[in-house]
């Protein structure tokens, strides 16, 4: 799992099977001092996040398992937002 | 399984149900690279040396939660000391 930063929408019509009503959110992976640790990706929304949150996700095939129905082609999935990073800087 | 150390702590009220109750750690790599967090089931400590299993069916095993489980990262062991040849 990793920290990430929301930082846009997605929006796409044509899903396929499962990822009907799903929301998308195009997210900044982000170390635990704040530092872009890749390139931008797209992610799916589980807890109903919003632009700024910073966040944390799951990714590759434990991304899809945090769906409903859980059977879909999603690699990354925002599983929680963050209130409070406890860490040195 | 990775060497890391953990660096903090990590809170969320708002999260996916898996996660209730569950302590959330941050971790780097001793050998470098990026921080990530996993779930941590051994009570370490900040600062500690930790084992970091980082794959998913391993840890739906360990979990026993069954196998709709989002957790991907699991700290399965706290390091006393590691040899290495250099």
């Amino acid at each position: 799992m990793y920290l990430g930063r929301v930082i846009g929408t997605v929006v796409a019509e044509r899903k396929y099977e499962g990822l009907e009503g799903k929301k998308l959110l195009v997210v900044e992976p982000l170390d635990h001092r704040g530092k872009a640790t890749r390139e931008p990706e797209v992610a799916v929304d589980t807890v109903q996040a919003g632009r700024g949150d910073l966040v944390w996700l799951v990714a590759s095939r434990e991304a899809a398992l945090a769906l409903e129905p859980w059977f879909v082609p999603v690699d990354a999935a925002i599983v929680g937002i963050v209130d409070e990073v406890d860490a040195k800087k | 399984m990775k060497l890391c150390r953990v660096e903090g702590t990590v809170v969320g009220a708002v999260h996916h149900k898996v996660y209730d109750g569950q302590k959330l750690m941050i971790v780097t790599p001793v050998d470098g690279g990026d921080s990530f967090l996993a779930v941590d089931r051994v009570q370490a400590g900040v600062g500690d040396t930790v084992l970091v299993n980082q794959e998913g069916n391993g840890t739906r095993q360990l979990l026993k939660m069954g196998q709709q489980v989002p957790i991907r990262s699991l700290i399965v062991g706290i390091v006393d000391e590691v040899h290495r040849d250099e």
